[in-house]
């Protein structure tokens, strides 16, 4: 299958992708904002729709998208009862904003199969490029932030005494988070984003693996899930995203079962 | 003594639009155990975080060994109120070692010096073995000991305990009291500690700092925790009962002055 170029890309475009989703969606899943990613792609979905329509390639739109939501979510009031419910409000009406931009345009719906399960194999040597661009981007953000954001994270009350600068990070967090939400997308779509930023983070985490070796583990875990999508996609035909999607809750479910049986 | 641990002087801090502390003066020497008492809404927590340099007084000085409040303090060793765990698969050990250094930016890796200074804290409360375990197995009295060495990382000369006996059974009250105090010896550290009951810190505190209606009283336990005093600072009739060797606040009416529905000062949450 590597005879061919667009499976070469593909599977280093799975790397790349998957070694941001992992760390970040480990912190994601250790601070409970799994859901914010969530509401992140939908943003992103109605940036890449928008971009489209406007003739714009679809990933400057879906990372533009989800950062500024991303910020915007950051930066609004904090920790409230609410907040959930305005997480729910702003996923609702991108996905909205995006079905109305979908309306508009010609080619609707490959595009939007596209955007919304992703499309792996559609990976072009310039959004290759960029998604690599993207990828160190976040790894540098996220080894920098990392002590502080794990510290303000486990205990965001005792960091703050500590002279952590909660609010920054989390701004600083989301943004990232976005990054990568609008990375994972092109792979998994928007619907699945879940599938390499969660599933993977939320099994290594489960296992109780030390922090760095946690956040290590969780990137090898993601590639491997992509990687091991793309090859079943391959042999059985059946959508990457599909296989990725159930390799992640495959194991996390074997995480989950490993760990009873092992404190039993 | 040379320099107080703790000087608040004529401080006021305002927390919701309500003056939480107002006008309060107290000088705590170092090496002092001071037992922090009053009601919930007493401004326990908010007398914490304005030494803590994150709730700014409206007026007045705090001063640490001399030196102005400011956040970040290394000298302050801090143990908020317990709440609910976050990464609880992760080891205890893991939690305590998150806080090494954890304002710096980086990789959160701790290196061998940095492991050392986690085990021994770790050794200090006798805890080595418990944090090999995942947090949420681990019993509340259990975390609380964690979170003690925690305090311990950057060798503070001032620990502010929140409440640390919440929440825990009469027998590890006592306990844990008794540790702290130990520890506060052992390593000359001055150390506020706020609690709901008098009665564990009993024969462990040096001095009680007791909070209501936004002022507060320093002094030895004879001379704070008595009627005449304690009636004073509420402004109503508070009774102090010693009866079996324990001691008890109780306000008009019936109810210990301690519980929150009978702060006179009817303040709202700090």
């Amino acid at each position: 299958m590597l005879e061919y170029d667009f499976m070469r890309i593909a599977f280093v475009a799975a790397f790349w992708v998957g070694i941001v989703c992992g760390p970040v969606g480990w912190f994601l899943v250790l601070r409970g904002q799994t859901f914010a990613s969530h509401a992140l792609s939908h943003v992103g979905f109605a940036g890449a729709t928008g971009a489209l329509l406007l003739g714009f390639p679809p990933l400057a739109g879906l990372t533009s998208g989800a950062l500024l939501a991303g910020i915007l979510m950051g930066v609004a009031p904090e920790r409230t009862a609410g907040r959930d419910v305005m997480i729910g409000l702003v996923l609702s009406v991108a996905l909205g904003l995006g079905a109305l931009c979908l309306h508009f345009l010609t080619h609707a719906a490959s595009a939007a199969t596209a955007l919304l399960f992703g499309d792996i194999l559609g990976v072009s040597r310039t959004m290759l490029l960029w998604l690599v661009a993207l990828s160190v981007c976040c790894l540098g953000a996220l080894a920098f932030m990392g002590r502080p954001l794990l510290f303000a994270s486990l205990q965001p009350e005792l960091a703050a005494a500590k002279g952590v600068r909660l609010r920054v990070l989390d701004i600083a967090f989301l943004a990232l988070v976005a990054l990568a939400t609008a990375e994972c997308a092109q792979i998994t779509g928007i619907l699945l984003v879940f599938t390499l930023m969660v599933a993977p983070a939320a099994t290594v985490l489960r296992l109780g693996i030390a922090p760095l070796y946690g956040l290590a583990l969780a990137a090898c875990l993601a590639v491997a899930e992509a990687w091991g999508g793309l090859v079943l996609s391959w042999y059985t035909d059946a959508p990457t995203s599909f296989w990725i999607a159930l390799l992640g809750a495959l194991g996390f479910v074997g995480a989950c079962v490993s760990r009873r049986v092992t404190s039993a | 003594m040379s320099t107080p641990a703790v000087q608040v002087l004529h401080a006021t801090v305002v927390r919701g639009g309500q003056a939480v502390l107002q006008d309060v003066s107290f000088t705590v020497p170092r090496g002092s155990f001071v037992g922090v008492l009053g009601a919930n809404g007493a401004g326990k927590t908010t007398l914490f975080q304005a030494l803590l340099g994150l709730a700014p007084a409206q007026s007045g000085t705090l001063h640490i060994n001399g030196a102005p409040v400011h956040c970040g303090n290394a000298a302050v060793g801090y143990m908020p109120q317990m709440r609910k765990v976050v990464g609880g698969q992760l080891s205890g050990w893991s939690m305590v070692a998150a806080a090494l250094k954890g304002r710096k930016w980086g990789l959160p890796w701790c290196g061998r010096a940095g492991r050392a200074a986690v085990d021994a804290a770790l050794a200090a409360v006798d805890a080595q073995d418990l944090a090999r375990k995942p947090l949420e197995t681990l019993s509340g009295g259990q975390r609380q000991r964690l979170l003690l060495a925690q305090t311990l990382l950057d060798d503070p000369s001032l620990l502010l305990l929140d409440e640390p006996l919440a929440s825990l059974d009469p027998a590890r009250m006592r306990e844990t009291a008794l540790r702290i105090h130990s520890l506060a010896q052992s390593r000359n550290m001055t150390v506020l500690m706020s609690a709901h009951d008098i009665n564990p810190l009993m024969g462990v505190m040096d001095h009680v700092l007791y909070l209501a209606r936004g002022k507060a009283l320093l002094g030895t336990v004879d001379e704070v925790i008595t009627t005449e005093a304690l009636t004073a600072l509420y402004g109503a009739q508070v009774d102090v009962v010693r009866a079996g060797g324990r001691v008890f606040v109780v306000a008009e009416g019936g109810g210990s002055a301690l519980q929150p529905h009978d702060c006179p000062g009817g303040h709202s949450h700090a």
